[in-house]
């Protein structure tokens, strides 16, 4: 720094046009491709003048529903992305052997499979388990919105925020080359002193305010705002695993945002926490970030164990097997969870009986975890199942996960995990219950609770297309994963000499090429739907024969959700009001209490957006002026008292008759 | 399972059952329990850093220890500040119960004013110990430490903030049902400083000047 730093560098920072990526011809090309995409929805947006209906139906809205939905159209956006990253790895690994060196240079597949890691976590799985838990949470509990509806807006744009840093280091500089989590002294400045690793701080850090803002947010509203009679044994599955995920969120998020500030300190002001010289201790970030790291994986499974649940027991006609048991399982597995984090690093050599304890409470999580899998198939025993699209999901979903549940007790024996560690079978493993688990429990919720979404069912063709294909080229990717674990082949590279083992990888390649098509067809299925949505639609608001309150609704549920909060005397309380016979009021209709629209959500997460960017590029000017006026918009948005507004009786009544209307026309 | 209920058949005998309220339901405000939540959050972040000064306390490197750089008298002066501005929040509070405006913006003032003390007399300790070469890049233990307080100092810098926000709010609105919500949930915050602050003070200070 020279003694009088100059306006261009407070102003621009380290950013200059070499940042772009003019020499590599793939991102060029991709830049080329998104641009051009972005700039064609745009105009499709002026053209049909949808700007004034999107910000005022959707960006300000703090409707629980849209934002979900939005949540939802969030993550799989950026599955698109993630897989992108992952089936370019595939690819560059089935080719790269010998004198081929592939397509992607060491420096690019590093950044690829950091980014793949880092999306797929936190912008894919995230966004997907919180917009189902913001979607169906409030309705099956009865409830008109959360607890915080203008947070929950917020935390919606601070999870984009962030999304929207990850993929700007595509074409604006570059992602960090360190792996998903940026273990020092390799993310450390002296070894990464470009911007990559600061994007990842901050793309982490602004959508980690969005998620612990919301797993706040939705304890909360599970906590006060369950319907008059529910009690807490009296809560769909569902809503119990979303308690017990938004418990580890509150009590797991803290800790990502404490370690990655402590990094970023040592990043930007040379402290030494972390790094090799005067006591800094790396192995501390290790442990630090899998303090927060193990439950985050318990964070994207309990929802997904809740789906199931609530899938099974419509499908198969019945109740639940054994309700209290998969609650305390579920409750068991919250704890549990921050008792496991070591097994990721036994290797360490924190000594036998560290590495004991442990293994042992690890392989103490699989007793939990088989009790729900029973309580799934004894629900299913001697029931009346129907094989919808949700319940093949969830068939899929049983035998996968159970194979992943296997592999993963073999690799918390300390012994078996010193020769497993870091290797291929490793990788296999967790991609076996997260995708066996997180993701094939969000493609069974899309499709069960689409229709209360939008009022029409996915087309099941191309659903059972999507279905086959991903489920087959699940196992075709990483089956093979596992066997050139146990050959010994690590994660992580670009390049292989061995030529015995480039058949495993194709076969690799080919399941990544089943599940592209996979995606295609998931896509497919919503186009189709949308345009058959006439021949699928479902008027009665029901279309599984329900179990729990968010069907008793109309589909789409009107904002206000319920004309009448309803009262609630059984766990399955709508199959309960089902079987009594209860009549829909058709009368009587009063004001309802709603919160109001707000742009201040989606403005102060637009100047975080600037200020994650200004802070990476270090724009110190930049960020000095964003982050004044990110306290300005705070505070002056605690200056508007009026946030609430009533929907007038009439037109509740209103909606009300045009549903009685259509079911009435419907029988 | 006995319970004839975990059959699907249900008693239509009884008398029926309600199932929807004809008047508006109001569930309770979560505000407060809310602001519980984010602050045992906070906490967690808090036990973080004491768990880094944990393991890096006593990492010197060459440099100096805790007992040759904190001087206890102004960190005890500090201590006194920030413990009476918790006592004066609680004055305001018991102010704002009984409805009285300007009494509760005196004691709210004064709060704000130990607080600022408070920051005052550590940034001059900052200040001196990095004019004096012992900043936060010469040791680890040096880096915990200047993390673990100056996270701290940033949250009574903020409590600060709010508490000036809030005054202009009480001022303008009086002691309306949001702001004494609002005021509530400062007043957590504030005593939580406190707390945090005891933790700081036995464990950084107290523990640090041990041979």
């Amino acid at each position: 720094m020279s003694d009088h730093p100059d306006l261009t560098k407070l102003i621009f920072g380290r950013l200059s046009w070499d940042a772009i990526p003019f020499h590599e011809p793939i991102l060029l090309a991709t830049f080329a491709a998104v641009l051009v995409g972005g700039l064609a929805l745009l105009a499709v947006i002026t053209k049909y003048r949808l700007w004034g209906y999107l910000w005022r139906e959707w960006f300000t809205s703090i409707d629980h529903k849209k934002i979900g939905i939005m949540y939802m159209v969030l993550g799989l956006v950026m599955l698109l992305r993630g897989f992108a990253d992952a089936i370019m790895m595939r690819l560059q690994q089935a080719i790269s052997f010998g004198d081929n060196l592939g397509y992607l240079p060491p420096h690019h597949y590093d950044q690829v499979f950091t980014a793949h890691g880092v999306i797929m976590i936190f912008f894919v799985a995230m966004p997907i388990v919180t917009g189902l838990m913001n979607y169906v949470v409030p309705l099956q509990i009865g409830a008109r919105d959360v607890a915080f509806p203008f947070l929950n807006n917020f935390s919606f744009w601070m999870t984009t925020a962030g999304a929207v840093l990850v993929m700007a280091s595509l074409f604006v500089g570059e992602f960090a080359r360190t792996g998903w989590l940026a273990y020092p002294p390799l993310s450390g400045i002296l070894a990464s002193p470009d911007v990559g690793v600061d994007y990842y701080i901050w793309s982490l850090q602004i959508a980690g305010v969005g998620t612990l803002l919301s797993g706040v947010n939705l304890l909360v509203t599970i906590i006060k705002m369950r319907a008059p009679g529910m009690k807490l044994m009296q809560m769909p599955v569902f809503t119990w695993t979303a308690l017990c995920t938004n418990v580890l969120i509150i009590a797991a998020f803290p800790v990502l945002t404490a370690v990655l500030a402590l990094l970023s300190m040592d990043r930007y002001l040379g402290t030494h926490m972390f790094t090799n010289e005067l006591g800094g201790n790396a192995m501390m970030y290790v442990n630090l970030i899998w303090i927060w790291g193990h439950p985050e994986v318990y964070i994207l499974i309990l929802p997904m164990f809740g789906v199931f649940s609530e899938v099974v027991s419509t499908f198969a006609r019945k109740r639940l097997f054994g309700y209290t048991s998969m609650v305390y399982a579920t409750i068991v597995i919250t704890v549990l969870a921050y008792l496991v984090w070591l097994h990721h690093f036994f290797t360490m050599g924190s000594g036998a009986s560290v590495n004991s304890f442990f293994g042992i409470t690890t392989m103490i999580i699989s007793i939990p975890t088989g009790a729900k899998i029973f309580n799934w198939l004894f629900t299913m025993y001697r029931g009346r199942i129907h094989f919808e699209l949700p319940m093949m999901w969830t068939v899929a979903f049983m035998v996968t996960f159970v194979i992943g549940g296997m592999t993963g007790v073999l690799l918390a024996v300390p012994p078996a995990d010193f020769s497993l560690h870091n290797s291929l079978f490793l990788i296999a493993h967790f991609h076996n219950v997260i995708i066996g688990g997180v993701l094939f429990g969000a493609f069974a919720a899309i499709n069960f609770w689409f229709p209360k979404a939008f009022g029409f069912k996915l087309d099941v063709f191309w659903g059972k297309c999507s279905f086959w294909l991903w489920v087959v080229g699940f196992y075709f990717a990483f089956m093979p994963l596992y066997v050139l674990g146990l050959m010994g082949v690590t994660r992580r590279i670009s390049h292989f000499e061995d030529p015995s083992l480039q058949i495993w990888f194709q076969i690799a390649a080919f399941g990544a090429v089943l599940i592209a098509l996979g995606i295609g067809a998931m896509l497919i299925q919503f186009v189709v739907s949308f345009l058959r949505r006439d021949k699928l639609r479902d008027v009665t608001g029901d279309p599984w024969n329900g179990r729990t309150l968010e069907w008793s609704t109309s589909s789409p549920p009107p904002a206000y959700n319920f004309a009448f909060t309803p009262v609630v005397h059984d766990g399955d309380a709508w199959w309960q009001m089902k079987q009594l016979g209860w009549q829909r009021p058709l009368s009587g209709f009063i004001d309802i209490h709603m919160p109001k629209n707000t742009g201040a959500g989606i403005i102060l997460a637009g100047i975080s957006t600037v200020l994650g960017f200004a802070m990476i590029w270090q724009m110190w000017l930049v960020a000095a002026l964003a982050f004044v006026s990110l306290l300005a918009v705070a505070i002056g948005h605690t200056f508007n008292y009026n946030r609430e507004y009533y929907i007038q009786a009439a037109d509740v009544a209103r909606v009300e008759a045009a549903r009685t209307e259509a079911l009435a026309s419907h029988v | 399972m006995s319970d004839a209920k975990s059959y699907d058949t249900y008693n239509t005998a009884a008398a029926p059952l309600r199932f929807h309220q004809e008047t508006e339901h109001h569930p309770e405000n979560g505000t407060l329990l809310g602001f519980w939540l984010y602050l045992m959050s906070d906490c967690l972040i808090f036990a973080c850093l004491f768990a880094v000064y944990g393991v890096l306390g006593r990492s010197y490197a060459g440099g100096p220890t805790g007992a040759e750089v904190f001087e206890l008298p102004l960190v005890a002066l500090n201590t006194s500040l920030l413990l009476l501005s918790s006592i004066t929040y609680g004055f305001a509070m018991l102010e704002m119960q009984r409805k009285r405006v300007n009494p509760t913006l005196v004691w709210l003032a004064v709060t704000g004013l130990l607080g600022a003390g408070f920051i005052g007399i550590e940034l001059y300790e900052f200040g001196h110990l990095i004019a004096e070469g012992n900043g936060p890049q010469r040791s680890a233990f040096l880096s915990s430490f200047f993390t673990l307080v100056g996270t701290h100092g940033l949250h009574v810098s903020c409590g600060i903030i709010w508490l000036i926000t809030l005054m202009v709010q009480v001022k303008r609105k009086g002691l309306i049902g949001p702001n004494k919500r609002r005021l509530w949930c400062l007043s957590m915050f504030w005593h939580f400083l406190d707390v945090v602050w005891i933790g700081v003070f036995s464990f950084v200070y107290l523990m640090g000047v041990l041979p």
